[in-house]
C-alpha cells in the first residue's frame, strides 16, 4: 500500500456514488480541491489535477470503526497508532475509536490528551474510549467529565468485563450526565473459567477448556436490565450469540438507548473452523456455532446489530505460534473485514450493498456522534472507494498491522478496497 | 496406513486400527521370547518429548523403542519453560535440527501434536495432549479386548469416571465406535462433556444398570484435585454412586472384564481386591502397551516385519 499526499487537485472519475445518509446511487464525479469536496457532477479542471480513475467503483463515506486495539502506549510491537492507521486505512477506515486497555490503560484525562495529541500525526481521525474503572480494576469509576474534555468519545472496560453489578449500574447512570455509551465487554468470568471456545460439540472432540453462550448472554442481559434501571446509554460490543441477541431484539422494542455491533469473525468463521486448532481463531468471546452465525446474519438484517466492528487485536507472532492454552485472546481485522462481510452479508445472504455501507458508516458514528455529512460541497474528503465485487484471496501480503494474527489470510473475499481519502492524502492498494 | 502421524483417533480408519492390533499381537509374541528384541527400526531415532510427568507412558514407549531396535532420547521439558519465553517453536526446531525420525509427545494443551507437525518434517505420536486425546491408550485397550473377546464389533464398553478431564474416554470412544463397538459412559453428570451423546455413545448415570449391560469396564482415575471445581463433593459420594467396589461386584453375578489405565487410585474408583482379581486384565493391558506402542512405531517408520528376525 502507498500513502500520498493529495495534490491541488484530485478528480475521481468515472465512480458511483453511495451516499448511505441519503441512501442513493449516482454515477458522478467528483472534484476535490485542498484536500475538500469542491465539486460534483461534470467537474471543470486544470491541466495539473490528479486524475482517478473510478471506472466500476464505489466512492462512499470513509468507513468508522468504533472497537479496535492499537496497543499504544505499553505494546508497541504489537501496534503503534501509526501501523493501525495503516492497517485501517487498508480496509477503507478513515476513523476509529481505540480501546483503552493498554499498558498504562487510557483511564486518565493525560493519557486520553497522549492519544489526541499523537494522532494528530496519523492518517486516520482517531478516537480514545476511555476506561470505566481505574486501572480497568473494577473497583473506582475514572473521571469521565475530565476525560471528555481531553476527547474521550465512550466508556469501556474492554478485554475484561466490569463484573460488579453495582459498579455498571453506576457506570451507567454516571454516563447519563454526559448522555456517551457506556461499552462493557460482556462475559461471566466466573462461568467462562479457562474456556478458550465455545462450549459444544466441538469443544467436546477438541479437548479444548470452554465456556457456554450463557458466558456472554448472562452479562448482556444484565447489562440491559441496568440500562433501563438507570436511563443510561449501553453499546453492546462483539455480540456473538444467538441468546444474546434474543436479549437485545427485546430489549430494544422499550429501549432506545441500546446499540450492538458485531464483528467480521463472529459473522464469518463457526467452532468447526477450530478443528485446526488455530490460535489465530481464540477470541474473546469465541467463535459460536452455525446457528449462532446465522442468528447474527438475521439479527444484522432486522436491525438487531447496528453496525459492524472489528475488535482489531494485534498480537505477536511468538505469542500466537504458542500453544492454544497460552495463546492470547484476539485477532487484527481492518484489513480483511470489508471483504469478509461483503461476502457473508451482500453475496451469500443478500443483504443490500448500501445497508452493509451504512454498517460501516453512518450506523457507527450516529453511535458516537460523529459528523455524518461526508458528501457535502466544503467537507474534507474523508472516502473511501472499492470495488463491490473482486474476487480475491486475503494473504499476509495484505497485512499493514505491526501483527499477522488473522485467520483471514487463505480465505476468499469479495469486493476489495481501492482507495482511501483522508487528512489530505490518499492511500492506494 | 491412511495417516503420517499418529495425532488422535478422531477419523482414524477402521483398516488401520485393525492393522495395528494385528501387529501388535506378532510383537506381543516377541515379548513372550526370551531374547526380547528385534532389528526391525536399526537406525531410526526418536525422541520421547515429554512436557509433563508419566513415567509409565514413557517407559512403555522407550521399552518399545528398545525392543525393536530404535534408537532413542529422552526430552523432559517443562512447559514453564515455555512459559518463561522459550517458545514451542523452539523446541520443535531444536529437534528438528537433530535429525531424528520420529517424536512421540506428551503435552498438557489440547492440539499441541497437531501444532508440532506444522513445525517439523519427523512423524508424530501423540502420547496424550491435555484434556483431547491419548491415541495409543485407546489402541492398547482395544487390542486387550480383542485379545479377550477375539472381536470388537458389537462389544458392550462402560467408561467409568471422569469422562470430561479424560483423554482416554475421547480417544477410546472414537477408537471403540471406529470398530463397532458399543459405548456407554458413566459418571458424575458434572463430569460429562456437553454434546458427547453427538459421538455415538449413551450416558447412564445409574452404575449398577451399566454393569449389567457392559461385557467391560474401563475404570478411569479420579483425581482428587475434581473436588476443588464443585465437580464432586467427596470420594465417600463418588464410591457410593459409582466406585467398583467388591460389594458392588458381587451383587451382579456375571463375567465382566475390568480395565484401568492406571495409575489406580485403590480404594478411590476402584477397590484393591478387585484390581487384583482374575477378570481385572489390568496387568495384561501394561504389557499389550509395549506391544501397540511397537506395533505404532513400526508401521510408523516402516519398518520391516521379519527382516533378520531370529
Ligand atoms: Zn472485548
Amino acid at each position: 500500500m502507498n500513502l500520498t499526499k493529495l495534490k491541488k487537485q484530485v478528480h475521481l472519475s468515472g465512480g458511483q456514488i453511495l451516499d448511505p445518509l441519503a441512501k442513493t446511487i449516482t454515477k458522478k464525479d467528483i472534484l476535490i480541491e485542498n484536500g475538500k469536496i469542491k465539486a460534483f457532477g461534470n467537474v471543470k479542471t486544470s491541466k495539473s489535477v490528479q486524475k482517478i480513475d473510478c471506472k466500476g467503483l464505489i466512492i462512499t463515506h470513509g468507513f468508522c470503526d468504533l472497537h479496535v486495539h492499537f496497543r499504544e502506549p505499553g505494546r508497541e510491537d504489537k501496534e503503534t497508532l501509526e501501523s493501525g492507521s495503516m492497517a485501517a486505512l487498508a480496509g477503507g477506515f478513515t476513523r476509529v475509536c481505540v480501546m483503552p486497555n493498554t499498558n498504562p490503560p487510557i483511564d486518565s484525562p493525560e493519557v486520553i490528551r497522549y492519544i489526541v495529541d499523537r494522532s494528530e500525526e496519523c492518517p486516520i481521525y482517531i478516537h480514545p474510549i476511555g476506561a470505566i474503572t481505574k486501572g480497568q480494576k473494577g473497583n473506582e469509576l475514572t473521571e469521565m467529565g475530565a476525560m471528555l474534555a481531553e476527547g474521550a468519545v465512550a466508556f469501556s472496560d474492554d478485554g475484561l468485563p466490569v463484573t460488579d453489578s453495582a459498579m455498571m449500574r453506576n457506570a451507567l447512570a454516571y454516563g447519563t450526565m454526559f448522555d456517551i455509551p457506556i461499552i462493557n465487554h460482556a462475559e461471566d468470568l466466573c462461568l467462562k473459567q479457562d474456556g478458550v471456545m465455545h462450549e459444544g460439540i466441538v469443544s467436546t472432540n477438541l479437548g479444548l477448556p470452554s465456556s457456554p453462550d450463557l458466558t456472554e448472554s448472562n452479562m448482556v442481559h444484565r447489562d440491559l436490565s441496568l440500562t433501563l434501571l438507570t436511563g443510561g446509554r449501553l453499546h453492546v460490543p462483539h455480540v456473538s450469540s444467538s441468546k444474546s441477541l434474543d436479549h437485545i431484539r427485546l430489549s430494544k422494542k422499550s429501549n432506545d438507548k441500546v446499540t450492538a455491533e458485531v464483528t467480521p469473525h463472529h459473522l464469518f468463521f463457526t467452532d468447526n473452523d477450530l478443528q485446526g486448532f488455530d490460535t489465530n481463531l481464540k477470541v474473546a468471546p469465541p467463535i459460536r456455532t452455525i446457528s449462532d452465525q446465522k442468528a447474527l446474519v438475521e439479527a444484522v438484517k432486522d436491525g438487531t446489530l447496528d453496525c459492524i466492528a472489528t475488535d482489531h487485536a494485534p498480537h505477536t507472532i511468538e505469542e500466537k505460534e504458542s500453544t492454544f492454552d497460552l495463546a492470547p485472546f484476539g485477532m487484527i481485522g481492518l484489513e480483511s473485514c470489508f471483504g469478509a462481510v461483503n461476502k457473508v452479508l451482500v453475496k451469500e445472504n443478500n443483504l443490500n450493498l448500501l445497508n452493509l455501507v451504512q454498517l460501516l458508516t453512518t450506523k457507527p458514528r450516529d453511535i458516537m456522534g460523529f459528523n455524518n455529512n461526508l458528501l457535502d460541497i466544503g467537507v474534507h474528503a474523508e472516502l473511501t472507494v472499492l470495488d463491490p465485487k473482486e474476487e480475491w484471496i486475503f494473504s499476509r501480503e495484505d497485512i499493514q498491522s505491526k501483527s499477522k494474527n488473522s485467520p483471514f489470510v487463505g480465505q476468499n473475499m469479495y469486493g476489495r478496497i481501492k482507495f482511501t481519502i483522508n487528512k489530505g492524502h490518499i492511500s492506494k492498494l | 496406513m491412511k495417516h503420517r502421524h499418529l495425532l488422535g483417533l478422531k477419523d482414524y480408519p477402521a483398516d488401520d486400527i485393525k492393522s495395528i492390533i494385528d501387529t501388535a499381537f506378532s510383537f506381543k509374541e516377541v515379548l513372550e521370547r526370551p531374547i526380547k528384541k528385534v532389528p526391525s527400526l536399526n537406525g531410526k531415532t526418536i525422541v520421547n518429548l515429554f512436557f509433563e510427568n508419566s513415567t509409565r507412558t514413557r517407559i512403555s514407549f522407550e521399552l518399545a523403542q528398545k525392543r525393536l531396535s530404535a534408537d532413542t532420547v529422552n526430552f523432559s521439558a517443562s512447559t514453564s519453560s515455555l512459559k518463561k519465553g522459550e517458545t514451542f517453536k523452539d523446541t520443535a526446531q531444536n529437534l528438528e535440527a537433530m535429525k531424528i525420525d520420529a517424536v512421540v509427545m506428551r503435552h498438557p494443551t489440547p492440539g499441541a501434536p497437531l501444532h508440532l507437525t506444522k513445525h517439523i518434517d519427523s512423524i508424530v505420536i501423540n502420547a496424550g495432549d491435555g484434556t483431547h486425546e491419548h491415541p495409543t491408550q485407546a489402541i492398547l485397550d482395544m487390542t486387550s479386548l480383542y485379545e479377550k473377546f477375539g472381536y470388537l464389533k458389537g462389544l458392550k464398553i462402560a467408561i467409568i469416571g471422569d469422562i470430561s478431564h479424560s483423554r482416554v474416554a475421547l480417544s477410546n470412544i472414537y477408537g471403540l465406535k471406529t470398530m463397532g463397538a458399543e459405548v456407554t459412559l458413566c459418571g458424575p453428570s458434572t463430569l460429562i462433556p456437553p454434546f458427547i451423546e453427538d459421538l455415538g455413545v449413551k450416558v447412564n448415570y445409574n452404575i449398577d444398570e451399566v454393569i449389567d449391560w457392559a461385557d467391560a469396564l474401563n475404570v478411569l482415575r479420579i483425581q482428587r484435585e475434581r473436588m476443588h471445581g464443585g465437580f464432586l463433593p467427596s470420594i465417600r459420594e463418588y464410591r457410593n454412586l459409582f466406585g467398583i467396589t467388591t460389594e458392588r461386584l458381587s451383587q451382579h453375578k456375571k463375567e465382566l472384564v475390568i480395565m484401568h489405565p492406571g495409575p489406580i487410585n485403590r480404594g478411590v474408583e476402584i477397590d484393591s481386591a478387585v484390581a487384583d482379581s482374575d477378570q481385572a486384565i489390568i496387568l495384561n493391558q501394561v504389557l499389550n502397551g509395549v506391544a501397540s506402542r511397537m506395533a505404532i512405531l513400526y508401521l510408523l517408520l516402516g519398518g520391516k516385519l521379519g527382516e533378520g528376525n531370529d
